[in-house]
């Protein structure tokens, strides 16, 4: 199947196979949404071993939305597309910290209480792993769940 | 070296030469225990904010600020439980750190002393927060390690809840800063998480693993005995197989090292037999002791006293 080019929006590339209803997910698009979405999954790729891509018209990503696909997905490309052109492209970057994006997963951590503070993660790659900066929890599997 | 006002919240952030510093200091301090009391913290607060009780631990703080002239503040166990009802554990910091020079928080979630760290204007202690850290019991293991036997090639058996127990991690974290050769004794459901074997042997410790402490008892400085807590154990038969493995009884001290100590966080409920007691081995109550000056020791530290 092809997909129609699109003429402004943005189009995230080389997405782990696999990854990308996490990545819709994370963008808050649900079936229910009114946003023209074209989703490929298990696309034979030459640098990893199969990738997924979406597109999105009308809208470009936004800072925390792309430091979240880097944590599922850190080898993802966005594209921003104006006017059928690519205006920008460039890799997610895995940021070193990341903070009120993740909740932690140990229910008796203090950042899942009524406290004042964000939650707040140090972030390690390869793999990639995620440490609480409370309770020093680390957090390996399913990071898209905790969204 | 610069420790005034740091707050104390994982052995994890103690360099080496940190922890000799903390160590060398508290030989001094129980020297001037020896010798009645002092006045070094004369005028200085300690607040304690017990969140959960621990008798030992706030006991301990307590005599270690009264013995060095300094006063107390006590949250009672009732403001306690009214406090943990409807204000933030933020809110409570702000204010009580604006009366006090430092503050000891014990605390039921993970991560309550980090938490508490960027809300106080006075430095932190953290007194155990959860499963998390209890770092001052740590100090003061090394201290009685220091004391009784010796830290340099350290040869020591962890027994009991490896699993679980967060003293025991700490205590493993720090003694890998002096490449102790580790021996870890547990049951098979209550080993040390993979995670931190594999941190320990990063940062230079030896580390090997059993389920038989006969075995091992002639091979060891220092034996280190935990608790193994029935809570763990939704199956109390299964709970009494365990808790009962390893008892340490005069006849497992028949072949040790002669200078070989006993330890224990106490409190015991049956890991130690009470005949075990009047045994030269045995240095858990030394132990409790050593809390004392261990933390007369950080307090002076972290309240900027030279000494
Ligand atoms: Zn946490």
């Amino acid at each position: 199947m092809r997909v129609r080019p699109i003429r402004d929006g943005t189009v995230i590339d080389h997405i782990m196979g696999g990854q990308a209803m996490n990545v819709l997910k994370i963008l808050g698009i649900k079936g229910t949404s009114s946003a023209v979405v074209s989703v490929a999954m298990n696309v034979p790729s030459k640098t990893q071993e199969s990738k997924d891509i979406v597109k999105i018209e009308n809208r470009e990503l936004e800072q925390k939305e792309v430091d979240k696909i880097s944590l599922i997905s850190p080898n993802a490309t966005i594209n921003i597309i104006r006017n059928y052109e690519v205006a920008d492209k460039h890799r997610v970057e895995l940021p070193d910290m990341v903070e009120g994006m993740v909740k932690c997963v140990n229910p008796n951590c203090i950042s899942n209480t009524n406290e004042p503070i964000i939650s707040k993660f140090q972030v390690k790659k390869d793999p990639i792993r995620l440490r609480c900066l409370y309770c020093e929890h680390v957090i390996t599997e399913n990071i898209a769940e905790l969204y | 070296m610069k420790f005034g006002r740091r707050h104390i919240i994982s052995m994890k952030d103690f360099t080496r030469d940190e922890i000799d510093f903390i160590l060398g200091r508290a030989i001094k301090m129980e020297d001037l225990l020896k010798n009645g009391t002092s006045d070094l913290l004369k005028g200085k607060i300690l607040a304690l904010l017990f969140y959960e009780p621990s008798t030992r631990t706030r006991m301990s703080f307590e005599a270690a600020m009264l013995r060095l002239g300094g006063d107390l503040l006590n949250l009672g166990s009732k403001e306690a439980s009214s406090i943990a009802k409807g204000e933030t554990l933020a809110d409570t910091i702000r204010v009580i750190s604006t009366y006090s020079d430092a503050i000891v928080l014990r605390h039921p979630s993970e991560g309550s002393a980090r938490l508490a760290s960027e809300f106080s204007s006075v430095p932190i202690i953290n007194g155990g927060d959860g499963a998390g850290h209890h770092p001052t019991q740590t100090l003061l293991d090394l201290y009685t390690i220091k004391r009784e036997s010796h830290l340099e090639n350290l040869d020591i058996a962890i027994v009991g809840d490896l699993k679980y127990g967060r003293t025991v991690h700490s205590l493993a974290y720090a003694l890998s800063r002096y490449g102790a050769n580790i021996t870890l004794v547990s049951p098979p459901q209550l080993t040390m998480p993979e995670q931190i074997k594999a941190d320990l042997k990063i940062r230079g410790a030896q580390v090997s693993e059993t389920e038989n402490l006969e075995e091992i008892m002639g091979d060891i400085d220092v034996l280190y005995v935990t608790r193994i807590q029935k809570e763990r154990f939704p199956d109390p038969t299964e709970y009494k197989k365990v808790a009962g493995a390893y008892k340490i009884t005069p006849n497992l001290l028949e072949n040790v090292r002669q200078d070989m100590i006993i330890m224990h966080p106490l409190p015991r409920v049956y890991e130690i037999d009470s005949s075990v007691d009047n045994s030269p081995h045995a240095k858990y109550f030394e132990q409790s002791f050593y809390g004392v000056p261990a933390r007369m020791a950080l307090l002076t530290i972290i309240l900027g006293v030279e000494m």
